[in-house]
């Protein structure tokens, strides 16, 4: 199996990431058996901003992040962090990233991935249109050179 | 001398478990769960994670449960939980260009690409008590889809769903950016510009603050300043104490990505979304020899939903650079960094205010000493002097 693309293996950590906990484990309910590298463990991440939206960096404040790394017994180690303290949600994802380095990529993207992807979408496009719902339309009444 | 003392603790058991009962109220009246706090109190759960400084709904909703509503507890409590995390990472700095926006307004320009988008604003509502939500009446109608023939154009029905009207207006589409207003006066020079830097920047819960701070280090502690505080201190500028002209340029709240160079991997990833306030002002202009005359500028970015954070912020940031804009310091308090830097910490302040209730009974002793020792001398003063 060759080394999967950096850029794709981005996007499905960043999907399982931000899955909803309790989602992702309606989808993949049994996992296969891993040991933990690295046991669950909750932290925080500094969020940073920028000055002006643009310029220099500074500390915003701090998120529950939660880390996780899993080998498959047939070797391919899996990595995760995940918002908030889920420590199981960190442990899915992990073996998850590490499946999909393995023949069971096809399988898992269309049954796992791809769901989580729609709804998100899903999500982010009933949000944006009621936003665009309150977008204001202005009418001109007078003009100024009209009178 | 300092005389130790112990006791009171059958009085303390009995007070906290009288303050377990008092938090849960009649028990004819439903509990509060955690998510119900998180959903439906979602503006007091965001001003506990802003002033908290830690993003996650439920430990804020838990806190705010547990300090049964009074937010500056609860954010006490978030504060002490936070330092029993490991930090794991600083985040690349948020791009609140690509934010999903729920609301996106600007008070100097009418048509700026992208719109006037509301949000589920308090604003336009007419401040009435709505006795409906004391009922428990029916839930409110859902507002109409722009494709069951709102206001958006284009959007009849049977036509294809169009593009998000916040979307690229005039930028030539199919990016999901929303362009900073900033951007368009930068662009022809009106306004000073932000020019990007990605050096690490000072951390207040690391270090301790220091004195002069830079501009990186003020707009952190302004972040998890108190929201009542840095209020005042913004209203103090509007009324004359350290004038700045500011026009709201822009303020948007909606989602964005927190993207971690994850050392395991190599790269980096997004971890998770948070909702952010924003609010960039314009304001009074200034040039000089080698500077043509150009807008400056303020900022506010705040976690959650918590407009009136933001503006404030952004006020007393462009207060808070007199000196490098040039300007005179006028005595006002929101231009003194000392000042607002200071005291803008709602659980330093309490900590320190609260703490003159605790047992003093060793100084107090040495005042009532003092003072009956002052007044025998003066008496026997008077009486000499008769």
């Amino acid at each position: 199996m060759p080394a999967p693309d950096a850029e794709a293996r981005k996007a499905w950590i960043a999907t399982l990431a931000k899955a909803p906990p309790a989602r992702l484990a309606d989808l993949m309910p049994e996992l296969p058996p891993h040991d933990l590298l690295r046991a669950p463990e909750v932290g925080a991440v500094m969020v940073r901003g920028r000055t002006g939206g643009t310029g220099a960096a500074f500390n915003l404040g701090e998120m529950t992040v939660t880390r996780c790394s899993v080998r498959l017994a047939d070797g391919p180690v899996g990595h995760a962090w995940v918002q908030g303290r889920d420590k199981a949600h960190a442990r899915r994802a992990a073996v998850i990233d590490a499946l999909m380095q393995t023949e069971a990529a096809p399988d898992l993207s269309a049954r796992i991935l791809a769901p989580l992807r729609a709804e998100a979408e899903a999500h982010r496009a009933a949000r944006a249109a009621k936003a665009a719902g309150t977008k204001v339309e202005f009418f001109t009444m007078v003009r100024g050179e009209d009178q | 001398m300092y005389v130790a003392v112990k006791g009171g603790e059958r009085a303390i058991d009995n007070a906290h478990q009288w303050l377990a009962e008092e938090r849960r109220g009649d028990r004819s009246v439903p509990e509060l769960t955690i998510p119900q706090i998180r959903e439906q109190m979602k503006l007091a759960v965001n001003r506990v994670m802003a002033e908290g400084s830690l993003y996650d709904p439920d430990l804020a909703a838990l806190a705010i449960k547990q300090a049964r509503g009074d937010l500056i507890e609860a954010v006490f409590l978030i504060r002490a939980y936070r330092t029993t995390l490991p930090r794991l990472a600083g985040s690349r700095p948020v791009d609140t260009g690509a934010m999903a926006v729920d609301r996106r307004i600007s008070a100097t320009f009418k048509d700026l690409p992208g719109g006037q988008v509301l949000g589920p604003t308090f604003d336009y509502t007419h401040r009435l008590l709505d006795f409906a939500l004391m009922a428990e009446g029916e839930p409110p109608t859902p507002i109409p889809s722009p494709r069951g023939g709102g206001e958006v154009p284009g959007a009849a029905a049977g036509q294809e769903a169009p593009p998000s009207p916040l979307v690229g207006e005039g930028w030539g589409g199919g990016s999901p950016r929303v362009p900073h207003v900033t951007g368009f006066l930068n662009r022809d020079g009106l306004i000073e510009a932000a020019p990007p830097s990605d050096a690490t920047p000072p951390d207040l819960t690391r270090e301790p603050m220091e004195l002069p701070a830079d501009r990186a280090l003020r707009l952190q502690a302004l972040a998890r300043g108190d929201e009542g505080f840095v209020l005042g201190l913004a209203y103090s500028t509007q009324r004359g104490y350290g004038r700045t002209h500011a026009f709201v340029g822009e303020l948007r709240i909606g989602r964005v990505a927190v993207e971690v160079e994850i050392p395991e991997l190599g790269f980096a990833v997004e971890i998770g979304e948070i909702e952010l306030t924003e609010c960039e002002t314009v304001n009074q202009f200034k040039g000089s020899k080698s500077e043509p005359p150009q807008f400056t500028r303020g900022y506010g970015l705040v976690m959650g939903q918590s407009e009136r954070k933001a503006i404030a912020m952004s006020l007393v940031d462009r207060s808070l650079r007199w000196q490098e804009l040039g300007e005179d310091f006028t005595g006002a308090p929101a231009q003194d960094a000392e000042f607002v830097l200071m005291h803008c910490d709602n659980i330093q302040a309490t900590g320190f205010l609260e703490h003159i209730k605790l047992p003093h009974y060793v100084d107090f002793q040495a005042e009532l000493e003092l003072v009956r020792r002052l007044r025998a001398e003066a008496q026997t003063l008077q009486e000499a002097a008769e």
